[in-house]
């Protein structure tokens, strides 16, 4: 189904009515017209996970809260992203996110350019309630190019998705359960021993943490592209190769 | 801040430094000339930078840098906590346990005292001796001890963000340095 | 081609052969029985017919559950013609004495002997379970003897739609937990248009101390193949899968030989009952995950994903099993449908109350006189399940509350007696239904206690995928324990509430949503004890 040339269906988001492609999400919708709505396992270009939570939003008539991220578009929709019960549910899950980790921005590679060290000043996280779990997890240095460190890893799976949708080689997935959850390398190998990665670091790029760096790098130099995904799929149809920046 | 008819007019300071590593107060002693104005509105009661061994009564604000991490600072924490108005986790290893922190995943203190002294190749299997205060089984940040009032994060918190934090505290007139253009 | 069974034809059969006999001892050989002794209980009865050379007088049959669980091994003896009488607590020498002195003999055995006129066995009214521990689940026979099938051949003569018209005139609803309406869900795929649609049947039983599905797949499984070919047949499936736990191995070897039966009978396969419907059935086993009983984790785990739910919309009957439109019914719910299309959605009607008609299976446990599994019709009061079904608490003890719905529901109190148990009025006392468990405590419990078990569980079954599930069960055991050791503080409380609201209100499925339901309820109707250990006041009477 070909999307029309304009967006054709009417939204009320926060009280604004914007107008939606017929295959946009809440989520979607809201980003292309400056509404905020925090998000942090959705990445444009793979498909929708709804594991974060943080997207969640109340859209009328609907009895239960729905992640803007997975929530399809209907006319007339009337959402509301902004109430003081979601920014109450955001700021906790992301102390929740916070407190399952090892997440110590003073000596993490990606202090000062993080998408959870920015969620949390967005919510206006500045403690943490819930008992930290300090977690014993593993580095894995074993890829001659890149580092895994778990200790960072919020199990958004974008690059779990990125490297079987977009690269195709599905090295990545999560085993355990529960709070025991933890990503794999193939069949929980030493990354660097997995056969099927490519080492095309797209994975790296997408993560919006430390968890997936490039080896090299200091406190506070590493740098993600997380936009790199929806520009190698859409870009062919965007006509975009030329414009793009390099990293 | 508004204090009491019985007690002295003058607000009065505390800093306090349990589990870190100074740091915070090295961001404090940043503040530079700055330190003669607040000195000009409130008194500095106790601190690594007063001469003073007890932690006084009465105290308006306290700012606490580090994480709870041995018995000597638990108690200073719950002494802290009854003797002041307002508590301020004061840098990241007060409000999240950060570095101090980091030794949690190495498994029981004894077990990392021993790594780090026993096993270190410089010290001669020499373990501490028994005037140092034992660790906890956990380094906590200080909200998982002691209620805190408020939380400046930040390893360490730049000196405007102190700043920002004691000029809105004492009600001094001041513009605060976080929205400001250039 | 195999021969069409002929079901006048094997009813008749098995009357006649019944009757050649003067009496028949079932043995109940369900596994609570079996796991109290009834294995050489019953071979003692086996031995003991054939030491006084009865063997064409005396039948012996194994059968399903009997019910009363907590009185077990269960032995029912029946004369031709004549009373049946029912014995407990049945060792090799009681199965002995019930051949050579009661049936022998004429002896009463009054210390073994049962009275069928308890409560326990009167109130009830059994739909579901009305063969369990009746027939001997691995024979056909014995199913048709009982009308099994019939429905079926009804059904063939009917249009589909019809079929969900007679489902929807019944009122029948899920008994999975939700209570959805089936004759709705059954529209949804009927209506869907595919070249191939699935029926799955939920047999993933996850919740503690619940064993209403197992019973009805161990004690009656051609009752679950018959309401699959119902359901499939109202919805244009073709393919149905039976979803086991793989912690009921004797229910899956009992489905995996029922279907080889009902196959080679043509009652499954290609053209059954040669009419134009064919259906293949397929057990797929769980592999120990709670999360799999959700119905999108339970068709990813079928597809030989990763057992984790998916955001709904679409639902399942949209796109389900292999991108394809799915139905899944729990397997209470199937089976209620072979009485329903015989006799008559009226009928069905007739029981129950006017939204949740029918019965309901309980696993019945916890501090009561009887405990066991029983079917009852639905709006029966708590009150009088956990006091005259259930004979109320043992050792003098008063009755404090009851936990029904497993992890995903609540802790009703006491006072909520006369509270009638059905879908509707049980959400409304802050608990669910659920899929049946019912457990009564006396006042020795701690109620936070109670809900500190529920939330280890229910931490260590979360699937991971969301976080408010995942770490907030976690965090909500790890105040729990606090607040039970008495360390706990008034912010501690405070933030197990915000817990609540938030897993509540954001987690990404009904498991999760439903997690901080046992927090939740002994929150509303306990909170004293909450705030006493917290005070550190010991909470609950001591076992003594």
């Amino acid at each position: 189904m070909a999307r029309p040339k304009r967006p054709n269906v009417p939204v009320v988001i926060d009280g604004h009515e914007v107008m939606a492609y017929p295959d946009d999400t809440v989520l979607s919708v809201a980003k292309r017209n400056g509404i905020r709505i925090p998000h942090l396992c959705a990445l444009d270009g793979v498909s929708v996970y709804g594991g974060c939570r943080l997207c969640v939003v109340d859209v009328a008539e609907r009895h239960k809260l729905m992640p803007a991220c997975g929530t399809a578009v209907a006319e007339d929709m009337e959402v509301h992203t902004q109430s003081r019960t979601l920014q109450e549910h955001r700021k906790l899950i992301l102390e929740m996110i916070l407190a399952e980790g090892n997440h110590v921005c003073a000596v993490c590679v990606s202090n000062g350019a993080c998408e959870l060290q920015d969620l949390a000043v967005e919510l206006g996280v500045d403690h943490v309630r819930p008992d930290y779990q300090f977690p014993r997890r593993t580095v894995d240095a074993s890829h001659p190019k890149y580092t895994f460190d778990p200790n960072r890893c919020v199990l958004c799976t974008r690059c779990v998705r990125t490297c079987s949708e977009v690269e195709g080689a599905h090295v990545w997935d999560v085993a355990g359960r529960a709070n025991g959850s933890y990503l794999i390398a193939d069949l929980g190998q030493p990354w660097g021993e997995a056969p099927s990665c490519t080492w095309c670091g797209k994975c790296v790029a997408v993560c919006p943490t430390g968890a997936l760096a490039w080896k090299g790098k200091a406190v506070g130099e590493m740098r993600h592209d997380p936009n790199l995904v929806a520009f190698l799929t859409s870009a062919r149809d965007e006509g975009e190769w030329l414009d793009r920046e390099t990293m | 801040m508004r204090r009491t008819n019985s007690a002295p007019s003058r607000p009065r300071i505390a800093t306090i430094w349990l589990g870190g590593c100074s740091g915070c107060h090295m961001s404090f002693v940043d503040l530079d000339e700055w330190l003669f104005e607040l000195r000009r509105h409130a008194d500095i009661v106790y601190g690594p930078l007063v001469d003073r061994k007890d932690f006084p009564e009465d105290v308006d604000a306290v700012l606490v840098e580090g994480s709870v991490t041995n018995t000597d600072n638990l108690e200073l924490a719950h002494q802290l906590r009854a003797r002041s108005k307002v508590v301020i986790s004061f840098g990241d290893c007060a409000v999240t346990g950060n570095v101090t922190a980091l030794r949690n995943l190495v498994g029981e203190p004894g077990e990392m005292v021993y790594r780090v002294y026993a096993e270190h190749p410089d010290r001669d299997g020499q373990m501490p001796s028994e005037v140092i205060p034992d660790l906890l089984p956990q380094a906590l940040p200080l909200h998982h001890v002691v209620p805190v009032d408020l939380f400046l994060p930040g390893c360490p918190p730049p000196a405007p963000r102190i700043r920002d934090a004691l000029t809105s505290l004492l009600g001094i007139d001041d513009t605060p340095h976080g929205i400001r253009f250039g | 081609m195999a021969k069409v069974i002929d079901l006048d034809d094997v009813a008749v059969q098995e009357a006649e052969a019944r009757s050649r006999y003067r009496w028949r001892v079932k043995v109940c050989s369900s596994t609570a029985c079996d796991a109290s002794g009834a294995g050489p209980a019953r071979r003692a009865v086996e031995h003991s017919v054939e030491e006084q050379g009865l063997e064409h007088d005396v039948q012996v049959v194994p059968t399903g559950c009997m019910g009363l669980c907590s009185a077990g091994p269960l032995v029912r003896a029946e004369p031709r013609g004549g009373q049946a009488t029912m014995f407990q607590q049945v060792d090799p020498q009681v199965g002995a004495d019930i051949v050579e002195r009661h049936v022998v003999g004429r002896e009463d055995l009054s210390q073994h002997q049962l009275d069928e006129n308890l409560p326990f066995f009167t109130r009830q009214e059994r739909v579901v379970l009305s063969n369990a521990g009746r027939i001997d689940p691995e024979r056909i026979e014995d199913y048709v003897a009982e009308d099994g099938y019939r429905a079926l051949v009804t059904a063939l003569r009917m249009r589909p739609r019809g079929l969900i018209e007679t489902i929807e005139a019944s009122g029948l609803r899920g008994r999975g937990g939700a209570g959805y309406p089936t004759a709705k869900k059954w529209a949804m795929l009927h209506d869907a248009e595919s070249d191939q649609k699935y029926v799955v049947a939920n047999g993933d039983e996850g919740d503690p101390g619940a064993f209403m599905d197992r019973a009805v797949m161990e004690d009656d499984p051609h009752r679950v193949l018959e309401g699959v070919a119902l359901a499939a047949y109202a919805t244009g499936a073709s393919k149905a899968f039976l979803y086991v736990r793989a912690e009921y191995p004797r229910a899956i070897k009992r489905l995996e030989q029922a279907i080889r039966t009902a196959k080679r009978q043509r009652l499954l396969g290609k053209n059954i009952l040669e009419s134009d419907f064919s259906l293949d059935v397929e057990i797929r086993t769980g592999a120990g995950a709670f999360v799999c009983g959700e119905e999108t984790a339970l068709l990813a785990s079928i597809e030989g994903q990763r057992g984790q739910p998916r955001m709904r919309p679409p639902y399942p009957t949209e796109r389900g099993l292999y991108g394809k439109p799915t139905m899944i019914n729990n397997v209470e719910t199937l089976a209620n449908l072979p009485d329903i299309i015989r006799r008559g959605p009226e009928w069905f009607r007739g029981m129950g109350t006017r939204v949740s008609p029918g019965t309901k299976v309980f696993a019945l446990a916890g501090s009561l006189q009887h405990s066991g599994l029983i079917e009852v019709p639905m709006g029966l009061t708590l009150g009088e399940i956990i006091e005259e079904i259930g004979g109320g608490c043992p050792n003098g003890r008063t009755f404090k509350a009851a936990q029904t719905g497993g992890p995903s529901g609540g802790c009703v109190p006491a006072s909520f007696r006369d509270l009638p148990v059905d879908f509707e009025s049980l959400r409304q006392a802050g608990s669910i239904m659920g899929s049946g468990g019912l457990i009564a405590m006396d006042d020795s419990v701690s109620m936070p206690e109670v809900a500190r078990f529920y939330m280890d569980f229910s931490q260590d079954e979360s699937c991971g995928k969301c976080a408010p599930c995942r770490v907030g069960t976690l965090e909500m055991h790890r105040l729990l324990e606090r607040i039970c050791a008495g360390a706990g503080t008034e912010r501690d409380l405070a933030l197990l509430e915000q817990l609540t609201r938030t897993v509540r209100e954001t987690s990404l499925c009904g498991l999760g949503q439903s997690a901080p339901n046992p927090v939740a309820s002994t929150l509303e109707h306990f909170r004293d004890e909450y705030t006493a250990l917290l005070r550190n006041e010991p909470v609950g009477v001591a076992h003594g």
